[in-house]
């Protein structure tokens, strides 16, 4: 079967940086997976890639085994990939009807657009916030706002750039909650560098290291792995794992 | 902040414009009426700037580049060919198309804001000295000489469509350019409240959003800014038909004013810079009379404090402390 | 072969020029991020205080090289105090701000010295290349501008000072922790643009004349050759310099100066759609 997602030996430079060196991995259909690593192991940069707004230096990139490497990002979003990035990237002008309208019009006429709209707002819980300006809305609330410009066109695939960045114990515990929830729907890669997160994930992980992939394998093993562990507290680790044995 | 559409606005604003198109001529005497449809010709030329900037989030320093190129074309055109009822089309379309064409090289090389705006401004610099140039019998298009620093004095004013012998009256005259203001902004609220407008914001407010929800951010800064090109393109016509063509209207003098008229009358609202326009031009007149002091200093004062003192504008910041007036009131 | 070597001539001597009225813009814009719309005014200072100082006696050398630089860094300091300082960071307000400037600039010495085009011959006589003659002034150019671009380097490069800059240039809150004042190496940096701007005006007055709103006639190149040119300042300039200036000197040569420009224009754009970061963005990316 044809990976959702795959890249092979992907590989992003700058300059002298190898930020991404030589990664190859498969998503599957309804997956959900983890990308951890500590500051600076690539994974952010991966994620730009996936996205379109790096292009890589080399190797490719699929999506349901079609060649989208150096696609933009608009391309690549109409494929059927929501991206979130890090940072809420908001609309701040437009209340959030009009935002998530927004996310919706390019496919559907106003009376269905409306109607999605609101049942996405409503399935995140915040359908109360429909005329509100989404500038002056909390922290929380613009995350989740964010959330449903990404949900509501259906997409096959969700992409989260640290969506815990800035988030309360208690707050990451429920955002876990809710990714677990939109992975009945979709397939979801979460980058990530909280360790809490993962554990309450639980999913398959791939582990970033140095612009290479360290381990990839269940939450569990991946947490008990003494090596994933040095890495996180700084120790030099050479690139291991099923990718480069 | 509810969507309505503006029924409101384009009937009042077609109201207007009938209006004034009937009441001015028996009002004013012809020299005031000649200088309201100038007026009126800059209030379109500082709509453009105010749907390209305000709305499109483009900033162009040299929307004058395709004011001159629609009042150039126009002259051209009209000398040209007999009568001027293909020279208006063609006066909006040159400069849509130039803007167009531009907006591709820019926006599909995704040149950063700020270059935007250096390029704009050395584009109608450029346009400015060649047209300067341009002196003496060698420089002609077909018929239409092109008169380097004096410009081409022999602009023949408009024409009932169809009717070449038939030329319009200054009367007239203002009565088209009223019209064409009310109609240029009347299709600048249709486009703003239509999908196309809608996205336009959005790649205005967030360029990154937009993109990542799968709208190709290049394609809609190339149509407000050929849109814009095509308004600044009927203003220029419009100036042709109350002055003549000349060089001028390409001119850094000219590109500042409109910056000034969209930032005091307020960025991201359309009827702020038109007021703007008109007022500030009558200012301007009026400062034309003092003898001694530069216009050059004048307007270089004005733009230095609209940056100091009023960033965003008079009309934002107006309707701003009206509403924080309005919620101190509530609240009591 | 004499008519190659005159036309060769020609061409350093465009670029020379192109080098000279960008440097000055290059600095401030490399340095600050501020895009100085008042530049070409800038040139125009430069060039009316080298022929006030001449038309008052002074040796037209004196006038040229200390003068004029002297003048319009001083100028460059009061403006930088007074307009830029509170506009750090608003790239957009910088540029109308100064774009103000440049229209008050050309007003107020419109009303001094009215608007009618003065001037001062070149300095120097003209040289015979075989059969064609050219100007000693075009050389001086050439030598003029090298000496610029290598005292720019050196100053950047090998003073204390030099890398106190680029230290703020590289990253602002690092080198004020470092115990660097920010503000007074951007007001030096800016005081510094101005007067090799200025400098540059007079060093062009002899051919462009010498009248209010001369800075028109330069500004739109200056800007083009700094955009074309992309993050590093000195390689950049250089290299935007050879190559529009090579292109607009041949355009004039077989056109006119005016065609030159637009010719010069097309190609920086059509190249800008090829390498949006300009040429430094894509070459020479360490480079100064």
């Amino acid at each position: 079967m044809t990976a959702l997602l795959a890249t092979e030996n992907l590989s992003m430079h700058f300059g002298g940086v190898r930020a991404v060196n030589g990664v190859s991995l498969a998503i599957a259909e309804g997956e959900l997976r983890c990308l951890i690593g500590p500051n600076g192991a690539g994974k952010s940069t991966f994620f730009k890639c996936l996205t379109g707004q790096y292009k890589p230096t080399a190797g490719r990139i699929r999506f349901r085994g079609r060649d989208v490497t150096g696609y933009d990002s608009f391309a690549i979003a109409r494929l059927g990939v929501g991206i979130k990035t890090q940072v809420p990237s908001l609309f701040d002008g437009l209340d959030v009807m009009e935002s998530v309208l927004l996310a919706l019009r390019r496919r559907h006429n106003e009376a269905i657009a409306r109607s999605r709209a609101l049942a996405v707002l409503d399935r995140l819980g915040i359908a109360a916030l429909v005329r509100h300006e989404v500038g002056r809305l909390g922290h929380g609330q613009r995350q989740l706002v964010e959330l449903a410009m990404v949900v509501a066109p259906e997409p096959d695939l969700i992409i989260l750039d640290e969506p815990t960045a800035g988030m309360s114990v208690e707050e990451t515990a429920r955002t876990a909650e809710l990714i677990r929830e939109l992975n009945r729907r979709h397939a979801i890669v979460v980058v990530e560098h909280d360790m809490q997160f993962i554990r309450a994930i639980a999913k398959t992980v791939t582990v970033f290291h140095q612009g290479y992939v360290l381990m990839e394998d269940s939450a569990e093993r991946v947490l008990a792995d003494p090596r994933v562990r040095d890495v996180y507290l700084g120790k030099a680790v050479g690139p291991a794992g099923p990718e480069q044995p | 902040m509810i969507r309505r559409f503006p029924w409101a606005e384009i009937v009042v604003a077609l109201l207007l414009a009938a209006i004034s198109a009937w009441a001015l001529p028996r009002l004013l005497p012809l020299y005031l009426l000649i200088n309201a449809t100038i007026y009126v010709s800059m209030a379109v030329l500082a709509l453009s700037l105010a749907f390209v900037w305000g709305f499109g989030g483009i900033l162009c320093f040299g929307q004058t580049a395709f004011f001159g190129l629609g009042g150039y074309t126009y002259a051209v055109a009209a000398l040209n060919l007999t009568g001027t009822s293909w020279a208006v089309p063609i006066a909006v379309a040159v400069p849509a198309l130039f803007a167009a064409l531009l907006g591709y090289l820019m926006f599909f090389g995704r040149v950063g804001n700020i270059y935007v705006g250096v390029i704009t401004f050395a584009v109608t610099l450029i346009l400015f000295n060649f047209a300067n140039s341009t002196a003496g019998a060698q420089w002609h298009i077909g018929a239409a000489p092109l008169g380097g620093f004096n410009g081409i004095p022999s602009t023949p004013p408009l024409n009932v469509p169809g009717e070449p012998g038939n030329a319009l009256a200054p009367e007239e005259i203002f009565g088209v350019a009223a019209i064409s203001l009310a109609l240029s902004y009347v299709i600048c609220k249709l486009l703003l409240h239509s999908r196309f407008g809608r996205a336009a914001v959005a790649v205005k407010e967030n360029e990154t959003r937009a993109e990542l929800l799968g709208y190709d951010v290049r394609l809609y800064k190339l149509g407000v800014f050929a849109i814009g090109g095509a308004i600044a393109g009927l203003a220029g016509m419009l100036f042709a038909n109350c002055v003549f063509v000349s060089p001028t209207m390409f001119s850094l003098f000219y590109a500042a004013q409109v910056i000034i008229w969209v930032m005091v009358g307020g960025l991201g609202t359309l009827v702020g810079p038109m007021l703007g326009a008109i007022v500030l031009q009558m200012l301007t007149a009026w400062a034309g009379t003092l003898k001694d002091v530069s216009p050059n200093l004048i307007l270089g004062v004005i733009l230095m404090a609209a940056v100091l003192v009023i960033p965003r504008g008079i009309l934002p910041t107006a309707t701003e402390a009206a509403a924080r007036l309005g919620r101190r009131g509530a609240a009591r | 072969m004499d008519l190659a070597f005159a036309v060769f001539l020609q061409v350093a001597t465009g670029v020379a020029t192109l080098l000279i009225i960008s440097l000055g813009l290059a600095v401030i814009f490399g340095m600050m991020r501020v895009i100085n719309l008042a530049h070409g005014e800038f040139l125009m200072l430069g060039a009316y205080s080298a022929i006030i100082s001449v038309r008052a006696g002074l040796n037209i050398w004196l006038a040229m090289l200390v003068v004029a630089p002297i003048v319009v860094g001083a100028i460059g300091a009061a403006v930088e105090r007074v307009l830029i300082r509170g506009l750090y960071g608003r790239v957009l307000d910088t540029m109308l701000a100064t774009w103000g400037l440049s229209l008050a600039l050309i007003g107020i010495v419109t009303m001094i010295f009215g608007d009618s085009v003065s001037g001062f011959s070149a300095p120097l006589g003209s040289i015979a290349i075989g059969g064609y003659r050219s100007s000693s002034y075009g050389l001086f150019l050439i030598g003029a501008a090298i000496v610029l671009l290598c005292g720019t380097w050196a100053v950047l490069r090998l003073t204390p000072a030099g890398l106190i800059a680029r230290g703020t240039m590289q990253n602002a809150e690092m080198a004020a922790a470092l115990g660097v004042s920010p503000g007074r190496v951007y007001a030096a940096t800016f005081t510094a643009g101005a007067a090799i701007s200025g400098l540059a005006g007079a060093l062009i007055a002899p051919f462009s004349g010498v009248v209010p709103t001369m800075g028109t006639l330069y500004i739109a190149r200056a800007f083009i050759t700094v955009l074309t040119g992309g993050a590093a300042m000195l390689a950049g300039t250089l290299s935007a310099s050879a190559l529009l200036g090579s292109v607009s000197t041949l355009g004039t040569y077989f056109t006119t100066p005016v065609l030159g420009e637009v010719i010069m224009l097309v190609v920086a754009v059509l190249l800008l759609r090829l390498l949006p970061q300009g040429i430094t963005g894509r070459f020479f990316r360490r480079a100064l």
